[in-house]
């Protein structure tokens, strides 16, 4: 029989804040994390607003050897990893002598990449990158230095699936432990918020430039929206099987119910409405849940013209008639891109552990598309027994989670 | 740069890198040990004292090096090489 799969443990470094509570307060609040970057204008970015991270300093918690390796992302995903083990009553006692895997979205790490470039340029001599270079380059870098330092003896790699990356890595954690391969794995997703690694975005016009406003500009769903706002951090998501989780005497935060995932086969950055409504018939058939029984969908909606049209039409197709609540969180956060997946459902598990649906700020009058779903632009206080949350990306890869509160 | 001038960098250097306590760096103390350093931390010894006295040691030249001592007096003759 088929394990059912809980969640035991979150953590989120993000624009929002560093802590769940901070976090939880910060979407009540309707609070954006948006600011205007100068450094951004003068290196020739089309538009310099960006989510605003601080890069945690853990020369108090972790080792130089453990530090060396570790690039910008990977430290903010150290942070929420060790906040979601502490949750989940996983100390290194147990990470050692269990198998708990790790997997993680993340798609890039530019700022490292391009500094060892630099050296490489100006000193001719690989060796003067130092140790830490290659560690921090590779796209694996979270997993690769979270492994190491957590002891962790289960699976281990990367998910590289764009901006569904966050959402991939959890969706194929819960089938590994369905399906018994694994008991318990940390699932989550990072992004670094340095100005490398949107450069080449932004070149493609995919930014908001409204930079009079940081805070007003991310605006999904609404009519007068003209682009997303980069952002990043670290977020984790601790899952395990239910019988895992009750052997330890866990506190069960959550229960995964669904995964749909596909690929559009079609264009490289736009959308279609196809894929995104496979998707989402994936997590709902797998899930077992009628439509009318989700309470809330958090929307993938970034705030561009083309893709928040795109996932109207598909949530209002499935979602008919049910006026099913629906925000888009990434109106506060902008676009997490690798992590936002991951963030995402920790945002949502905070909006169901405290009652309240957090509101897509920002929304204001909507287009043909968005006046099909009933948008929440206040913070609304409500019970959330169960949340839609989808996630697509370039490419066409497109992500759906499900996830219950959790009953015997 | 006098010569306790030049000892006195590559302490300040090799306690800021390797965060050792200084009571810890003696003249005839073992590197390696000391220290605490495996290959990948050599590497980083090379980069800190290409960044500190702008010339790179090359890997075999460490096989030599077993104590502070013979590191300052390895560094002590490369400075004066270049000068």
């Amino acid at each position: 029989m088929d394990n059912r799969v809980v969640i035991t443990g979150l953590g989120i470094y993000s624009c929002l804040g560093t802590t769940l509570d901070e976090v939880s307060q910060s979407l009540q609040e309707g609070k954006s994390g948006i600011i205007f970057d100068p450094a951004r204008k003068e290196m020739g970015y089309r538009s310099a607003l960006t989510g605003y991270v601080e890069e945690p300093d853990l020369k108090s918690e972790l080792n130089r050897r453990q530090r060396v390796g570790l690039s910008e992302e990977a430290k903010y995903a150290y942070v929420s990893t060790k906040q979601a083990l502490d949750q989940a009553g996983m100390d290194m006692d147990y990470l050692t002598n269990n198998e708990v895997g790790i997997l993680f979205g993340n798609d890039s790490s530019a700022r490292a990449v391009i500094e060892a470039i630099d050296v490489i340029r100006e000193k001719k001599d690989t060796t003067l990158l130092g140790s830490g270079s290659i560690f921090q380059s590779m796209n694996c870098t979270v997993t690769m230095n979270l492994s190491t330092i957590f002891k962790l003896k289960g699976i281990n790699f990367t998910i590289s699936g764009a901006c569904a990356s966050g959402s991939h890595s959890i969706g194929i954690g819960y089938l590994l432990i369905k399906y018994g391969l694994q008991k318990a794995i940390v699932c989550g997703g990072a992004q670094e918020v340095n100005p490398y690694a949107f450069g080449s975005f932004d070149g493609i016009g995919a930014f908001s430039v409204r930079e009079d406003e940081p805070t007003k500009a991310s605006r999904p769903f609404d009519k007068s929206r003209d682009g997303l706002i980069p952002s990043g951090g670290g977020a984790t998501v601790i899952i395990e099987s239910l019988e895992s989780a009750k052997a330890r005497g866990a506190n069960i935060l959550g229960e995964v119910m669904g995964y749909g995932f596909s690929s559009n086969g079609e264009h490289i950055s736009n959308p279609n409405k196809d894929g995104q409504v496979r998707s989402l018939n994936m997590a709902l058939k797998q899930s077992g849940l009628d439509p009318k029984t989700i309470d809330y969908i958090n929307a993938h909606a970034t705030s561009t013209p083309v893709g928040d049209g795109y996932e109207a039409e598909a949530i209002s197709e499935i979602f008919q008639g049910l006026n099913t609540p629906v925000s888009s969180t990434k109106s506060m956060t902008g676009h997490e891109c690798w992590m936002a997946g991951a963030s995402e459902i920790v945002y949502c598990m905070l909006m169901m552990r405290d009652g309240f649906i957090a509101p897509n700020i920002n929304f204001k009058e909507p287009d043909e598309s968005s006046s099909k779903l009933n948008i929440i632009a206040e913070t609304k206080k409500t019970a959330i027994n169960s949340f839609l949350s989808n996630s697509f990306g370039f490419g066409g890869t497109n992500s759906t989670l499900i996830i219950k509160k959790y009953q015997e | 740069m006098t010569q306790e001038e030049i000892i006195s960098k590559i302490n300040d250097f090799l306690v800021d890198e390797f965060e050792v306590d200084p009571a810890d760096i003696q003249p005839d103390a073992p590197l390696q040990e000391t220290l605490d350093l495996d290959s990948l931390d050599y590497v980083d010894l090379v980069v800190v004292i290409e960044s500190n006295f702008g010339f790179k040691v090359k890997g075999e030249d460490f096989m030599e090096i077993k104590t502070f001592q013979d590191f300052y007096d390895y560094i002590l003759v490369k400075v004066k090489e270049q000068a």
